[in-house]
């Protein structure tokens, strides 16, 4: 019998067996519509972060700087808004003020995203140093506005983009898949897309195809950078607040669901939806445990022991594929 | 005396002389033998894992799980000596012991199943940190035996400063000027420290020399542990107490400190000169911003501006390096 199974199907397989083993152990609490909100409401975060470390991953680089970026957004916006916001303002302009710091948020997002762009595409930095050298000084950055103290209290508006619903739906699942879909869209429908799968698996051909590999990169290191700000809005949203050191086990999480979504981090190869998959099964383990009350660092060991195991089961499964050919 | 002037860690060299006049003249206890040998005692911890990750990053790799080695060897060391007794070799022993077995471990992940080394030391740094945290529960250990305290009061030579007050070069400092000559010594006279050069430089040909890529990876990987125990007994010995949260996290400060050294993360370059300016560039920064009154909160917006800055000038050297090999192959 000749197998042959995409990336897709394996994890798809995956994510049902793991449902029914999460639910099998934890029993029917797992499968209320409570639990399933509160997994809606947990997963978005994380999925756009990691949406921002896959892309740059397509191009076979890295961006250790996006949990610093999503703070310092964060910090920006909750400053702004503190700044502007009186006690007794209307409901009309205080939307406005929101828009605005969001916008002033997102701006500095932007110009992360140029900075980090600017040292890999033209200074032709390592994205890993680059990033790294960023992560460090954007932190710096959010110690110094915030002296290191948290920001809280913001208006109801902000309050719903990660606490609210929409039609009965958490709102930001919906803003997640809509960065998700624009995101698939981008890598298979437009130019840009496809430069970046060729500029990952081939740096030298993609340059002799008539490409600029410097815009691309910058290009991805904006969309990055972009992303970690929306999903800097959803963080300090469900927070309340914003610090300049929120998240930071997340950066480990946002490596493993690429990886597990089969993005390889030699860059050319990955798929949104299957990261999307790769997501609701961290979900649902991390929400299997938490309901079984495992201790939070065990948890963090079982991260690193899962993100081992299916990098090697990726690995033997290439060398499964290759020896078929050969034969 | 050209090639001297040319060099990336001259540029080093250099800055931390400017940095050190600028903060003498704010404040001249900076340049007293006092501070320096203070310094040097206690940025033993960073340099001895400096020594180790210059190692790793020669070999073309990264670990970044090394704080959460260090950890463990000097939670297990502190509580073996404290349940069962024993003296500094044990102690020392037990750690090395450790170190070595948890470094292997990332070499054979890295090796076998072709793993990339960064997402291979993503994830043992927290499998090995969040396992610790489990079974030690989070709690501090405080009191270390009375041996252990005499012996982090060693001096080598003992001066008097004119408060009548004592200092001199620490014993802590003796390791880490010891483990610089050996870690010299494997790079420059042995077999295995030129197969480490090499095969950063280009892994194939490496192994079509003869070199096994496996025993160097091995050996790269559990070095680094080595050193990272024995960071472990250094930093049980300056503060005298075990925490299980305190240095996971600042993995990136050491990586900081040698890359500011001159190593590149393509492997194949680095020297331990530079490493040892890397980390005393660190230090002087720090030190002169406690000297200058300069507010704590603004370390990280610094230390971040000057990876920026020198990791863009050797990027730009190497650049300009690449485009003059072109130019002469076309004549």
């Amino acid at each position: 019998m000749r197998l042959k199974l995409s990336n897709t199907m394996i994890l798809i397989i995956a994510l049902v067996g793991i449902i029914l083993l999460m639910g099998s152990v934890t029993g029917a609490s797992f499968f209320k519509a409570s639990n399933i909100q509160t997994m809606a409401f947990q997963m978005p975060e994380l999925g756009i972060l990691s949406l921002a470390m896959m892309v740059t991953m397509l191009t076979a680089g890295i961006n250790l700087s996006i949990i610093a970026s999503a703070n310092l957004t964060g910090i920006v916006i909750a400053l702004t808004l503190t700044y502007f916001l009186g006690p007794d303002m209307s409901t009309e302009s205080s939307v406005w003020i929101v828009l605005l710091a969001i916008a002033a948020g997102l701006l500095v997002s932007v110009v992360v995203g140029l900075l980090n762009g600017f040292l890999v595409a033209y200074m032709e930095v390592s994205p890993i140093l680059a990033t790294l050298g960023t992560m460090i000084l954007l932190k710096g950055v959010s110690i110094v506005l915030t002296k290191g103290y948290v920001i809280s209290g913001f208006p109801p508006l902000i309050r719903f983009i990660g606490n609210g619903k929409l039609l009965g739906v958490p709102f930001p699942i919906i803003l997640f898949f809509l960065c998700a879909g624009l995101m698939a869209i981008v890598l298979i429908r437009t130019p840009l897309g496809v430069s970046i799968y060729m500029l990952g698996s081939n740096e030298t051909a993609c340059h002799f195809s008539g490409i600029d590999n410097r815009k691309v990169l910058m290009k991805t290191y904006l969309i990055s950078s972009i992303l970690a700000g929306i999903a800097a809005v959803i963080m300090m949203s469900r927070f309340n607040s914003a610090k300049a050191d929120y998240g930071e086990s997340y950066l480990l999480m946002t490596v493993l669901a690429a990886v597990m979504g089969g993005t390889s981090a030699a860059g050319g190869f990955g798929k949104v939806g299957d990261l999307v998959i790769a997501l609701v099964i961290l979900q649902v383990v991390s929400n299997g445990l938490n309901l079984m009350r495992v201790n939070n660092f065990l948890t963090i060991a079982i991260w690193g022991i899962i993100l081992i195991v299916v990098m090697i089961a990726n690995y033997l499964n290439n060398q499964y594929q290759q020896n078929r050919r050969t034969v | 005396m050209k090639k001297f002037f040319s060099s990336y860690e001259t540029f080093v060299l250099i800055a931390i002389l400017l940095l050190g006049a600028i903060i003498t003249s704010i404040n001249p206890n900076f340049l007293t033998l006092e501070n320096i040998l203070d310094l040097l005692k206690s940025y033993s911890f960073i340099g001895i894992l400096a020594i180790g990750v210059l190692f790793v990053l020669i070999s073309g790799g990264i670990d970044i799980s090394f704080t959460a080695t260090a950890t463990v060897a000097m939670y297990a060391m502190a509580v073996i000596v404290n349940n069962y007794g024993g003296n500094m070799v044990t102690a020392f022993l037990i750690a090395s012991v450790i170190g070595i077995v948890l470094g292997m471990v990332n070499a054979i992940i890295i090796y076998y199943f072709k793993i990339h080394s960064i997402i291979t030391t993503i994830a043992t740094l927290n499998i090995y940190y969040g396992l610790l945290t489990v079974f030690s529960g989070g709690k501090w250990i405080y009191s270390m035996p009375t041996w252990f305290r005499e012996f982090a009061q060693l001096r080598v030579f003992t001066l008097a400063n004119e408060n009548g007050g004592q200092y001199g070069l620490s014993i802590i400092t003796l390791i880490w000027i010891l483990l610089l000559v050996l870690a010299w010594f494997i790079l420059k006279y042995t077999v295995i420290g030129r197969g480490i050069y090499a095969l950063g430089g280009n892994p194939v040909s490496t192994e079509r020399v003869g070199f096994s890529v496996l025993r160097l990876q091995l050996f790269v990987y559990s070095f680094m542990g080595w050193l990272a125990g024995i960071a472990g007994v250094v930093l049980t010995l300056l503060v005298q107490s075990v925490a299980p949260n305190s240095i996971v996290g600042k993995e990136l400060d050491v990586l900081a400190a040698v890359v500011l050294g001159g190593a590149s993360l393509t492997g194949g370059v680095g020297t331990l000169w530079g490493t040892i300016l890397g980390v005393i560039l660190i230090a002087t920064m720090n030190n002169g911003m406690t000297l200058m009154r300069i507010p704590a909160f603004w370390y990280d917006f610094f230390i971040g501006l000057i990876i920026i800055i020198s990791v863009s000038a050797s990027a730009y050297q190497n650049r300009k390096k690449k485009k003059k090999m072109i130019a002469i192959e076309i004549e």
